[in-house]
């Protein structure tokens, strides 16, 4: 016998459960390229560090990097929002400052990679 | 759609006293996953991305964040983010684990916990001595 199905909540559920896995891992290979590539030239004074960052491949995929921490930060600070902000107009206000500032982060973050440097 | 409350039978016994409560080592892998996730948002990131953007730009925004990263203070506060980063890297790779099927009986699952727990440390204090 088929009963009707009594569908809750937003749905987003499935998707961001994904998308904190693949944003995981696109940090984790990251990590292990940076630490490679640090090896690789060196160490951490300016000049290797900036030759790092000169290859135009690895401003990508820094790039790539920091919109997978954005989207990874967003769904698990607001798990932990949904966890302990019980009133809603409180939760809705943090919410939207995390999502605020983590939009400003990724201007901040393309400034960097792009345009301070000479 | 319509929340019906079901009528409460007798209370539950509630027994929410953190500091009483000993937790089972998994839960304690667990909830630091979710402070150090916390930790990395709200110090971590903009921290980083300050020290990035200062040390790329010119030599003396480099000496500037070597300099201010000398600092013993700062030291200390860098070694609690790198644990942060590597615990939550660790025990992420261990969810990763985890949703492949590997490692969910309670014994592995405690063993992977401990391991998860110990890795990040030890790999905290070995970098973090290389660093300092």
């Amino acid at each position: 016998m088929v009963t009707a199905k009594l569908a809750v909540g937003a749905h987003y559920g499935l998707r961001d459960w994904l998308s904190q896995r693949i944003t995981a891992v696109v940090i984790v290979l990251y990590t292990a390229l940076l630490l490679a590539l640090l090896v690789w030239h060196g160490g951490l004074d300016y000049p290797a560090w900036r030759a790092t960052f000169d290859h135009p491949a690895f401003r990508i995929a820094s790039f790539l990097f920091l919109v997978a921490v954005y989207y990874h930060a967003w769904v698990g600070v607001r798990n932990i929002l949904m966890d302990y902000v019980k009133p809603t107009g409180v939760r809705l206000l943090l919410q939207a400052l995390v999502i605020c500032t983590l939009v400003g982060y990724a201007g901040w973050g393309i400034e960097i990679l792009w345009g301070v440097r000479g | 759609m319509a929340f019906v409350p079901r009528p409460v039978v007798k209370p539950r016994p509630v027994f929410l006293d953190l500091l009483a409560i000993r937790q089972p080592i998994p839960a304690v892998v667990s909830i630091l996953h979710r402070i150090s996730g916390a930790l990395l948002f709200l110090v971590g990131l903009p921290l980083a991305l300050w020290a990035l953007e200062a040390s790329l730009v010119s030599p003396e925004g480099h000496a500037r964040v070597t300099g201010a990263f000398s600092q013993p203070l700062a030291k200390l506060a860098l070694i609690g983010l790198l644990w942060a980063y590597l615990h939550h890297l660790i025990a992420g790779v261990r969810h990763l684990l985890a949703d492949l099927h590997i490692g969910l009986e309670l014994a592995s699952a405690r063993q992977s916990a401990a391991v998860s727990l110990v890795l990040g440390i030890v790999l905290t204090i070995a970098i973090g001595a290389r660093l300092w």
